[in-house]
Parts: C-alpha cells; sequence; structure tokens
C-alpha cells in the first residue's frame, strides 16, 4: 500500500498499540494535536487518553518515567519532540536507561522506545535541526534505528517496540512526506541489517536517513559519467552491520561516507574507522567523508542551505577519489 | 494509633538489622574489604523501618544512593546485598553494581541511583505503571534533602499531582547535601513547604521516631491506594557519618553531632518498650543477636563467594550479544 514515511511509522505504531495492550505512548502534543509533525494523528480517537498521553512539556520526566514503567513492565513508546531536546533529558538515557540491565546484573529488562526527529533544512536553527543520531551511539546499553524509506521505517519501529532493550528511532523532518510502497500488517526488519539501495561496483556510498535520498541523486548523475556507486543504508547504528559495510568496499574498493551532521566525531568517523582497521587492504583511495561545517546551523535560508551536505558535494567527494 | 507488640518488634529488629549491617559494612570497608564508594544512614534507621512497614512486596520503591537500609526493610536478600558490596558474583547484581546500584526489581526495588534526582521520574514510570495496570499497588520515592534541590524534581512532581499517579514522596532530610547543610542549600525551612505548590499535601515529622514516620507513611499510602495522588513526607534526620565512608565529616558542628547521637531511634523506641512493658531488655538483646548473626553470615557469605568470571564484563549490556 502506497503510504508516506508519516504514514508508515503511524500505520507501525497502530500495528503494536492493536497488538500489545502493554504499548502506550507518551509525548509532547501527541494526542488531540496529532503530534509536531503529524505523525500520531488519529491514535489519540483510535485508541483513546490512555494509551496515547499528552505530557506537560517535561523532557527528564518523558524518558524518566518510560524507564520506570518499562522496568515494571510496559512497553512505553515515549516522544522527545526534536533530536536537540535529547540533550535536555541525556542523563535519563545515558546514564539511566543504558545502564540499568548492566547495573542491576540483567535483571531488569527495559523495552523502551524514544522516538525523536533529526534534520536542517526547515529554516529551524541551530536548536531545532541538528542530526545529533552520533552522540548516543557512544553510550553502551542503547540501540538506535535510523531509517530512510517508509518500509523501512515501518518494519524497523515494530521490531524496535518488540525489542526488550532501550531504542532511540531518528525519524527526519525531510522524509516525512516521502511515499513508497509499504507491506500492510504486521511487518518487521531485524535491527542490524543494513539494506544496498543502489547496486555499484566502482565505489560505496555509506549513508543514512535524508543523506540517502541525497546520495541516490548523487549516484544517478555519476551513473551518467561512468562512475558506478553502491548506495549502502546500514539502518541502524546500533547494532552496525559492519560486515554488510565490508563487503561491500571489499566489491568496490573505495568508501565515501555521507553525513548530515558536522563532520567531527561523527557517525561516520567510526564507521571509516573501522573500515581503517579491518578493511585497509581492501581500499584503492583514501577515505572520504561528507559533512556538514563544524558550525551551529544557521537561520538564513542561504547559509543553511551552504551548510547541509548536497547532491553536488557528494559528486564532488566521489570524483575526488579516482 | 495501636500498634501490635509484634509491629513494634518488627520495627526494632528491622532497625537493629539495618545498624548491624551499615556498622559492619563501615569496618569492612575501612579494612579495604569494601571497594568504591560507600554510603551510610547509621543514624537514620527509624525512616526504613517506619517507613516499610506501610507497604508490601508487590509495591514499588524508588531508592538513592543511601540506601542500605530501605533494602533490608522491603525484605530484600542480606546475603546478596553484603556480596554485592564486595563485587562478588553472587551478589544482587553479580558484582556489577555495587553499594550505589543495589536493585532488587523483584522485590519491587527499582534501584538505587548514582546520579541524585534521577530517581524522580523513574519512581513516577512505576507508579503510572501500577495506575495503568489497575492495580492496587503503589510506588515509594525516597530521596534526600540535597537531593531535592535537582531540576527534574520539579517535573515529576507536576506530573505525578496532575495524574494523581499512586506515588509518596519521602524526603529524608539527613541535615546535609554531603558537606553542605540545609541552611546553605534549602531556600525554605522545609523541603515539604513545596508541596502546596504542586497540590498536594506536605508533612515535616521526626524522623527519629519511628512510629511518627509509620503513622504519617500510613496515612500518604493510603491516599495514594484510594487514588487521591501523591503526598511529600518530610522526616528530619542525621547522618551520623561523613557524606561516604572515609570522610570524617568536619563541616558538622560537634555540639550538633553529640545532640543528635543522644536521640538514636534505636535507643528511643527500646526505652519506649522497656518503659510501656512491651518487652525485657532479654527480649531486645535477643533481637540484637539475631541482626548480628544475620550479619555474620552475610560477610561469610560474601567473603567465600566467589568473583565473578571476566567474561562477565561482556554480559548484560543488551539482551544479546549484539
Amino acid at each position: 500500500m502506497q503510504m508516506t514515511y508519516a504514514e508508515a511509522i503511524r500505520d507501525g505504531l497502530r500495528v503494536e498499540l492493536k497488538r500489545d495492550p502493554k504499548v502506550y505512548m507518551a509525548g509532547e502534543d501527541i494526542g488531540p494535536f496529532g503530534g509536531c509533525f503529524g505523525v500520531t494523528a488519529g491514535l489519540f480517537n483510535e485508541f483513546g487518553a490512555k494509551r496515547i498521553v499528552d505530557t506537560p512539556i517535561s523532557e527528564n520526566f518523558i524518558v524518566g518515567h518510560a524507564l520506570g514503567a518499562a522496568a515494571c513492565g510496559l512497553r512505553p513508546v515515549v516522544e522527545v519532540m526534536f533530536d536537540d531536546f535529547l540533550t535536555v533529558c541525556f542523563d535519563e538515557m545515558a546514564n539511566q536507561a543504558a545502564k540499568v540491565r548492566y547495573m542491576f546484573g540483567g535483571k531488569a529488562k527495559v523495552p523502551m522506545v524514544c522516538l525523536t526527529i533529526n534534520g536542517a533544512g526547515v529554516g529551524a536553527a541551530a536548536q531545532h535541526s541538528q542530526s545529533l543520531e552520533a552522540l548516543l551511539t557512544h553510550i553502551p546499553g542503547l540501540i538506535t534505528v535510523i531509517p530512510s524509506t517508509p518500509a523501512d521505517a515501518k518494519g524497523l519501529l515494530i521490531s524496535a517496540i518488540r525489542d526488550d532493550n532501550p531504542v532511540l528511532y531518528y525519524e527526519h523532518k525531510q522524509l516525512l512526506g516521502v511515499t513508497e510502497d509499504v507491506p500492510e500488517g504486521d511487518y518487521t526488519i531485524p535491527l542490524g541489517k543494513a539494506d544496498i539501495k543502489r547496486q555499484g561496483s566502482d565505489v560505496t556510498i555509506v549513508a543514512w536517513s535524508w543523506m540517502v535520498q541525497k546520495s541516490l541523486a548523487a549516484a544517478e548523475e555519476l551513473a551518467k559519467e561512468g562512475i558506478s556507486v553502491e548506495v549502502l543504508d546500514p539502518r541502524t547504528l546500533v547494532p552496525l552491520d559492519k560486515d554488510a559495510i565490508l563487503t561491500s568496499v571489499g566489491k568496490t574498493g573505495r568508501l565515501a561516507i555521507v553525513q548530515e551532521s558536522c563532520k567531527t566525531m561523527g557517525f561516520g568517523s567510526e564507521i571509516a574507522a573501522i573500515v581503517a582497521e579491518e578493511g585497509l587492504d581492501l581500499l584503492n583511495a583514501p577515505i572520504v567523508r561528507v559533512a556538514a561545517p563544524n558550525t551551529p546551523i544557521p537561520f538564513s535560508p542561504v547559509l543553511e542551505q551552504a551548510y547541509i551536505p548536497s547532491t553536488e558535494s557528494i559528486i564532488a567527494a566521489v570524483k575526488s577519489m579516482f | 494509633m495501636e500498634l501490635s507488640k509484634e509491629q513494634l518488634f518488627d520495627f526494632y529488629q528491622t532497625m537493629v538489622t539495618c545498624r548491624a549491617f551499615e556498622s559492619r559494612v563501615s569496618e569492612l570497608f575501612a579494612a579495604g574489604k569494601i571497594p568504591g564508594f560507600v554510603h551510610l544512614s547509621l543514624g537514620q534507621e527509624a525512616i526504613a523501618a517506619g517507613v516499610f512497614a506501610c507497604v508490601g512486596k508487590d509495591d514499588k520503591c524508588g531508592l538513592h544512593h543511601r540506601s542500605h537500609g530501605e533494602m533490608i526493610a522491603k525484605g530484600g536478600d542480606i546475603n546478596k546485598m553484603m556480596a554485592e558490596l564486595f563485587g562478588k558474583a553472587t551478589g544482587t547484581c553479580k558484582g556489577k553494581g555495587g553499594s550505589m546500584h543495589l536493585a532488587d526489581i523483584d522485590m519491587g526495588l527499582l534501584g538505587a541511583n548514582g546520579i541524585l534526582g534521577a530517581g524522580f521520574a523513574i519512581a513516577a514510570g512505576a507508579a503510572f505503571a501500577c495506575k495503568y495496570n489497575e492495580t492496587n499497588d503503589i510506588t515509594l520515592c525516597l530521596f534526600g534533602d540535597g537531593q531535592s534541590n535537582r531540576g527534574p524534581i520539579h517535573e515529576s512532581f507536576n506530573v505525578a499531582s496532575l495524574w494523581k499517579l499512586p506515588i509518596v514522596w519521602i524526603c529524608e532530610n539527613n541535615g546535609f547535601g554531603l558537606s553542605n547543610p540545609v541552611k546553605g542549600h534549602l531556600a525554605t525551612d522545609n523541603v515539604s513547604d513545596r508541596a502546596s505548590a504542586y497540590g498536594m499535601p506536605g508533612v515535616t515529622v521526626d524522623g527519629n521516631d519511628v512510629l511518627a514516620v509509620y503513622e504519617t507513611t500510613q496515612e500518604a499510602v493510603n491516599r495514594a491506594r484510594r487514588g487521591d495522588g501523591p503526598s511529600l513526607l518530610e522526616f528530619k534526620t542525621w547522618r551520623w557519618h561523613g557524606h561516604f565512608e572515609g570522610d570524617p565529616g568536619n563541616y558538622k558542628d560537634p555540639k550538633d553531632q553529640d545532640e543528635w547521637l543522644k536521640k538514636d531511634p534505636i535507643i528511643r523506641l527500646a526505652n519506649m518498650l522497656i518503659k510501656q512493658k512491651y518487652a525485657t531488655q532479654e527480649d531486645l538483646d535477643k533481637m540484637k543477636a539475631i541482626a548480628e548473626a544475620k550479619i555474620d553470615a552475610a560477610v561469610k557469605f560474601a567473603d567465600e563467594s566467589p568473583w565473578p568470571d571476566v567474561s562477565e564484563l561482556y554480559t548484560d549490556v543488551y539482551d544479546r550479544q549484539l
């Protein structure tokens, strides 16, 4: 069935809310208002105030309470309205949710999902546009899901809700309206399985979220110039499908990594390090990273467009490898 | 309130057991048998004994970093607790948590917490689960006067009252946030003065009077079970030792310390029991001997237990090996 990315997420939520009475949602304006980006529209009417819970503006509470409820047997799906706001409840994620299973000797399980949204390009400036998905990958105990297509969004979300670990699930503002055919009903994609979004033989681009689309557009252009690009979407950063990345680089001999966030210590740094450690002999050229500059995200459309990695910058980076 | 002899004896047994446990921990720490940080609540035993007499096994409890007594009072396994403090494989958390992360989820003990202020939302989440599951269970959240100044308390106090969650907020005001006396860190005379801002009852009670602690808590627990929402209880007491073992507590006025040592909650209960002819000195001695024997057995258990296998470093990060 044709669905937008936002509809696919909503469909995944609906499947799980129907299947398991222990699943509920909590977050700011997710109820009758339908979510800041409309993702939860209609769920309040369908499932009621007990299952779709509007909270005050209280991110520490939203994430912290989810951990307590999950430890007591519920399966919360909470929303932190923007990725930028996750920094407000960093303790609840990094020191609490990530660590309780380990600190308590495996006796606590925390099946919770935290939805949030990334992305620049909407004129929201420095505090509502970041893509901070790398930050919490540094903390063992959390899973990071970051889908780039509607079908992946649904399949990965259902897997995330059924997972017994705390999961961070990153939507993207620029993808909400992207439409494709999405399997109906119960549909899962295993966490930790990369997907080759385009087959190629000359260079591997690893990209996730919105940057998959930009990389596919770049690949299309590069094909016209005789460069065959493989686009690999890891889909989850933790767990990371290392084998798929190394296999692809083994095939193409070149690796470009495209990330929307600023260059220093983005997740691309980790991928580059892994390939350097485990696959240096596979490479025919140095690894290239395409990323935003190390600046906050500016407001003016002119500046913001200069900030976001563009199809043209990806094309130029790939060409520089030959 | 008329209390049975059995109940009064239970108070005494719990208090002398907490005292014996922590006195021994203090000695063992000084002797180098216990690694890391240890925070003791010697002198505060009436709170643990009085509070936990009001709840059952299925009621939940969020704790803080100074929570050995609470664990014992709720029925935690003393052998496993001692083994955990030693860092042994047989510990409550397989030696992965230590004193600051003692937890026993099956007993409703949601964990001591090394991050002060993180426990409010976690406990509120447990209370949310009690309400969501339509059980008659309630949640206690214990915290110190120092912790009462963390920001997340505001979010959880507000939401708990807004949603009438079945929770009792219990402040153990022991006079100091580490070295900072209450008059140096609290803008009001009492922590409970804040209750009215959240539309809940607040009361300050002598925390060295186990009967007063019990009666006050019972009323708040009943209110929570009835669905009438949270209460804020403040029990004023005094921390006999330093903030952590090894802290000589030089910031305390020796006169104050002497005054409070005279208010020993155990001697106070013992005097009452003898004066009112509930107990003979022999009865009390017998209970102390039972406590000491339990602690002897716990130390032996911990001492003879194996260290964790080094492979345990890698387990319990997730529910599976990623």
